[in-house]
């Protein structure tokens, strides 16, 4: 094993550039760890973003070595090729600095795509019992766990190429509440992700499955919001 | 943000028509597939194709259906492509789709009378 | 100052059967009025038709017949997995149904290859 990782590091706001660091290599090493050593010994000034460092929070994601990953969850072992590193922001957000991204965009869809439970009970009825093993209850199952870390998002290309496009973790929030016997909101829901800027164009291509750390599948919640809003435009519900 | 209804009816329904045809072509497709790999061998000759097809009904209704679930089909991923790929706007690009499926099925249909037509 | 993904984003297999499926469409439907063209030949006569057939005996366009019959097999196969990815019980990306429809566009490509050589 090597002495030192060269690691490039993406630096700048508005615009720009790769800055190069030499970082003491370890047995067992994440990026995050990098990351951090870049930050304490040689560049106090590098902006990042992490929280629990054990994988819970989502909030280390970046782009490491051209794909989004948690990245206190990627063990340099497993991604430094030749020894090298790249390391940069999510993309399709904008950047704040360095590898700190705004995600209010990411988060103003969730809220579009009517993301949000909306019950008609009170805390005085009895609770609503829903049955586990129901096909509506594992659906929503599949894809509750969720913690809006936006790797999905930063992955996939549907994004980059229609600006309005609603994205894959939306979606998925949004088929999890279409599962939701109690949610009454589901008229508004189907309305929120149907059109352009919705399930429909979404193309499989993938990457949001496959990048996901918690290997959920927008993709298979995506097509169950295609045939559900088809569904009600066919019986003009939508 | 409000969003305009028939949009999303008509996405929905662009969606679903897209796959409606998608399956009446698989079908389509799979039989064309077999009858191209057939055909071609030993060569093409007009009294060859010309022999099965002309007069042939069954031909004609099957080459029909192809024809119109063809039309159906292409334009909304032809859209896609043009929106996603070339930066078109969302209208042209719906236009020159329906255009080209309008070609697609005029010109679909004026071929299987050729050869079915004696 | 937005990022952008670029190939080493793009490079797993969901990823590359879109991609296959995408241009396989664009270039069959770009085929297709040719096509038609072409078969409308018979409209003036059987001989009009053989003379466009006897063009078309040249080895390029025995390749772009292999090259579209190879084309229309990934279409299928691709889209057969999309549909079932929509409309069926599986979940995922249907990885194992990747390679069916590689496996299938080899069988059919090698069928027409062997038609085509056949005398």
């Amino acid at each position: 094993m090597q002495k030192n990782l060269s690691v490039k590091v993406w630096r700048g706001k508005q615009s720009g550039a790769f800055s190069d660091y030499l970082v003491p290599r370890h047995e067992s090493q994440t990026v995050l760890d990098v990351v951090t050593y870049i930050q304490r010994h040689l560049e106090p000034t590098l902006s990042y973003r992490f929280a629990c460092r054990v994988g819970m929070c989502g909030s280390c994601a970046m782009t490491v070595n051209g794909q989004a990953r948690w990245t206190c969850r990627t063990h340099v072992a497993k991604v430094a090729m030749n020894n090298q590193l790249e390391i940069s922001p999510l993309a399709n957000l904008p950047v704040i600095k360095d590898l700190a991204t705004d995600m209010s965009v990411f988060f103003d869809k969730w809220a579009q795509a009517k993301g949000q439970f909306k019950g008609s009970t009170t805390r005085h009825e009895p609770f609503a019992k829903v049955l586990p093993e129901s096909v509506e209850r594992r659906a929503a199952n599949a894809g509750i766990e969720c913690i809006g870390c936006g790797v999905c998002y930063a992955s996939c290309d549907v994004v980059n190429w229609r600006p309005q496009y609603l994205g894959p973790a939306a979606l998925n929030r949004a088929w999890t509440l279409v599962n939701d016997e109690r949610d009454i909101n589901q008229t508004e829901r189907l309305r929120a992700v149907a059109g352009d800027a919705g399930c429909h164009v979404c193309h499989t291509q993938g990457s949001c499955s496959e990048r996901c750390p918690k290997k959920l599948s927008p993709t298979t919640s995506i097509a169950g919001l295609k045939r559900a809003s088809a569904r009600a435009a066919v019986r003009g519900k939508l | 943000m409000s969003q305009d209804l028939s949009t999303n009816i008509a996405q929905a329904r662009r969606w679903y028509w897209q796959r409606l045809s998608a399956m009446v072509l698989a079908i389509c497709v799979l039989i064309h597939l077999a009858v191209m790999i057939y055909a071609v061998q030993g060569g093409l000759s007009a009294a060859e194709i010309l022999g099965r097809t002309q007069g042939n009904w069954g031909f004609a209704l099957l080459y029909t259906v192809f024809v119109i679930a063809a039309a159906v089909h292409i334009p909304p991923g032809l859209s896609n492509i043009a929106v996603e790929w070339w930066r078109w706007t969302e209208t042209s690009a719906v236009n020159f789709a329906r255009l080209f499926g309008l070609l697609v099925l005029l010109s679909g249909l004026r071929a299987v009378y050729a050869v079915v037509v004696p | 100052m937005i990022h952008r993904n670029d190939a080493r984003a793009r490079s797993h297999a969901a990823y590359w059967a879109f991609l296959v499926h995408r241009l396989s469409g664009l270039a069959l439907a770009l085929f297709l009025p040719l096509h038609f063209w072409a078969l409308g030949q018979a409209l003036k006569g059987a001989a009009a038709l053989d003379d466009f057939l006897r063009f078309t005996e040249q080895g390029l366009f025995k390749f772009a017949e292999w090259g579209l019959v190879l084309l229309l097999a990934l279409h299928l196969a691709g889209g057969i997995r999309l549909l079932l990815i929509e409309f069926g019980k599986g979940s995922g990306l249907r990885k194992d149904l990747i390679a069916i429809a590689v496996a299938f566009s080899f069988a059919c490509g090698l069928a027409m290859a062997m038609a085509l050589i056949s005398k």
